[in-house]
């Protein structure tokens, strides 16, 4: 049983990806070498990343995925799904290998999941928009820290980028710990060494925050409260649009202080 | 900002607005520039959402709360004794910056109460925008309502500031709105619509030879049409609002379950409970005229003037006419593909195009996401035969109707006991 490992970013799996055509092997399992290990017996071939190799790969996806599904094997790799690899082994040597275009196959049960992968990351991504809230700081900088469930930051950077060209802010993912810092026209991937903020929800410390935030917040929930319509209360409806894991996040889930 | 008057003003006010249902900041692909904020992203976002369950995407408020009109339905009407407030233009354009430089909102939605005129309303609302765009530098996203009788000078400006626009029916047919509202008619109503549409129009062919011509209401036009006020029937309804789309090119039709309000108002039905099935069932036929190429006629006729609330219009049209089905999946045409009850518009698709490379069998289907619980009934696939030739339609119904988990058996809606008795005593308008 041949397993190959790789080093859990992307372009190592893509490097793995290379390899195996290569020496024209057929890996019963392509694996990370972070995080759990799954087998015991097996012969671990460790496959070093290699960009030139990933490049030439990424390449070639590109050139067969039609226009606007390119990211499908990036977003379904970010959803960290275990198996998720032999998934996309599969389904890229059918790519690689027919003439007719296979991504609108949802008979076949790689096709399908790798699509509904990339879905749901997608829809996380899409959460983030939805939920991330800035908090003013005291020097101007506007600072948000969340926790998404998959790496989707570097999707949704650009949107914020685009929204508040004129603003300096932040957005910190707390579970990978790393963050994209916007100031001035350049965006830069940034680490915080002094922690300013409640390391669970992402609110700064209130010794940070500018005087108006607290009264904004307010004026928030204030809003929130008053637009409710009370005869056709629905919290199941509530919960299903905005699941309970984001309200940690949202002023006006927060308990009035 | 005198930090308490405002937040009082905006707890008035943001309550008085709630009766608006409209939400949607979608529609919108103006883009920021480099020292601007804002921008619009087309399927738009929401933010957060209610108690109720619907979506906060927009800041929506009224400007004023005072009402020079009377109208039986309105909580804000003149006679009416509660607290009023009004906001300064710039106390609502320092609100909307500051929630939305937090990514609170998408944008803003300003409706307000008739002050002395609807032209000094109007003018106000204008000025609003006017500064978000030009002071602020703000290209987010911006739903003004067109108060009716405004004059077209500025109904014309408010659709060069503002992302959409809208004026609200609200009583589906002219007789009954002037039982409940006598100062209003309908050709107020109407003409703003029709000067809206045609500008949007204009707008577009403008666009297609000059880049550069100036853009009118980008996201399109909306309404509001309120349910259970008065005794229209659900077909009067839907017809109203298919030829608002064809006609009037109306982006969305909004239908709000009427709020028993002004229980004092002879002109009203006095009900304990909103027709809130009512509401979901016309939302369904709603989207089965716009999405499944569904026509009016065949979602209600002459004798079945409302609709059935135990299953939604989809369903009921297909045991209306069990001669169509079963379908073959592998075969037939999208379009009647979409008719199957448990198939939506994605599943529909996914069925179109994965049916290219192999037959599909009912394993595939459920993967994709179709309900087999009910679309087997209706449906052949590769190897399954068709169950419904021993289905008579009433006794599927009640087995369907008895399967599903329904979210609204426990609301108990009182709105049919009166109205399906009802028998017009005027001829029917239609």
């Amino acid at each position: 049983m041949i397993i190959y490992t790789y080093d859990g970013t992307f372009e190592g799996f893509l490097t793995c990806i290379f390899d195996c055509y290569s020496r024209k092997d057929f890996p019963v399992d392509i694996q990370s070498r972070i995080g759990e290990q799954r087998y015991l017996f097996a012969e671990k071939f460790d496959i070093p990343t290699n960009s030139v190799k990933a490049e030439r790969v990424w390449k070639g996806v590109q050139k067969k995925l039609s226009g606007n599904n390119n990211q499908l094997v990036y977003y379904a790799f970010l959803s960290e799904e275990s198996g998720i690899e032999m998934k996309i082994y599969r389904f890229l040597r059918r790519l690689f290998s027919e003439q007719f275009n296979i991504e609108t196959d949802y008979g076949d049960s790689d096709v399908l999941e790798l699509t509904q992968a990339s879905q749901r990351v997608k829809k996380e991504a899409m959460r983030m928009m939805q939920f991330i809230r800035f908090q003013h700081t005291k020097d101007g900088l506007y600072f948000c820290g969340i926790e998404p469930r998959y790496d989707v930051i570097p999707m949704i950077y650009g949107h914020f980028q685009r929204r508040f060209a004129d603003q300096k802010w932040l957005l910190y993912d707390l579970k990978r710990t790393y963050g994209v810092l916007y100031g001035k026209d350049k965006v830069e991937e940034v680490e915080i060494s002094n922690r300013q903020f409640n390391r669970l929800n992402g609110q700064a410390k209130e010794n940070i925050l500018e005087e108006g935030e607290e009264f904004y917040q307010k004026l928030w929930k204030s809003y929130f409260r008053h637009i409710t319509i009370q005869e056709r209360k629905n919290l199941r409806l509530q919960r299903q649009h905005m699941p309970r894991r984001f309200w940690k996040y949202l002023p006006e889930k927060q308990a009035s202080a | 900002m005198d930090n308490d008057k405002v937040l009082q003003k905006l707890s008035i006010l943001a309550d008085a607005a709630k009766y608006d249902v409209s939400c949607a900041s979608s529609g919108s692909t103006r883009k920021n520039t480099t020292n601007g904020i804002g921008n619009g992203v087309y399927g738009g976002i929401c933010h957060s959402f209610t108690d109720d369950g619907r979506c906060i995407s927009l800041f929506k408020i009224l400007m004023t709360n005072n009402c020079i009109y009377d109208c039986a339905y309105c909580i804000n009407r003149r006679r009416n004794d509660r607290p009023r407030a009004t906001f300064t233009p710039q106390e609502i354009v320092d609100l909307t910056i500051g929630f939305y430089r937090r990514n609170y909102i998408e944008g803003l939605f300003l409706s307000s109460g008739v002050i002395r005129n609807p032209d000094f309303t109007m003018e106000r609302m204008v000025l609003v925008a006017k500064k978000l765009r030009t002071e602020e530098n703000y290209n987010g996203y911006i739903h003004l309502k067109a108060i009716p009788g405004a004059s077209q000078e500025l109904i014309h400006e408010a659709g060069l500031w503002a992302d959409r626009l809208s004026v609200n029916i609200e009583i589906p047919t002219e007789i009954n709105l002037k039982r409940l509202a006598p100062e209003k008619n309908y050709k107020g109503i109407l003409s703003p619509m029709v000067q809206i549409r045609n500008e949007i129009l204009v707008s577009k062919e403008e666009r297609k030879k000059y880049r550069k011509a100036p853009k009118f209401s980008p996201a399109g036009q909306s309404t509001q049409l309120i349910v259970g006020a008065t005794p229209e029937t659900d077909r009067q309804i839907i017809l109203l609002s298919s030829g608002l789309y064809q006609s009037q090119n109306l982006k969305r039709v909004y239908y709000s379950a009427y709020l028993p309000v002004n229980h004092y108002d002879q002109r009203l039905p006095a009900l304990n409970r909103p027709p809130l099935v009512r509401e979901n069932r016309l939302y369904q036929s709603d989207w089965l005229v716009r999405f499944y190429a569904f026509r009016a006629e065949e979602i209600l006729s002459e004798d079945q003037p409302f609709l059935d609330l135990d299953v939604d219009p989809k369903l009921g049209y297909a045991l209306r006419n069990m001669h169509h089905f079963p379908v073959d999946i592998n075969r037939a045409d999208y379009e009647m593909i979409l008719r199957v009850p448990g198939i939506g518009v994605q599943s529909a698709q996914k069925i179109v195009l994965a049916r290219r490379h192999r037959r599909l069998n009912s394993d595939h289907l459920k993967k994709i996401g179709v309900v087999m619980k009910r679309a087997k009934y209706f449906i052949t696939t590769n190897e399954l035969p068709a169950s419904t030739t021993d289905w008579e339609p009433q006794r599927l119904k009640h087995k369907l109707v008895a399967e599903s988990v329904s979210k609204n058996k426990k609301l108990m809606d009182t709105q049919i006991s009166l109205f399906t008795d009802y028998k017009p005593v005027l001829p029917p308008l239609y």
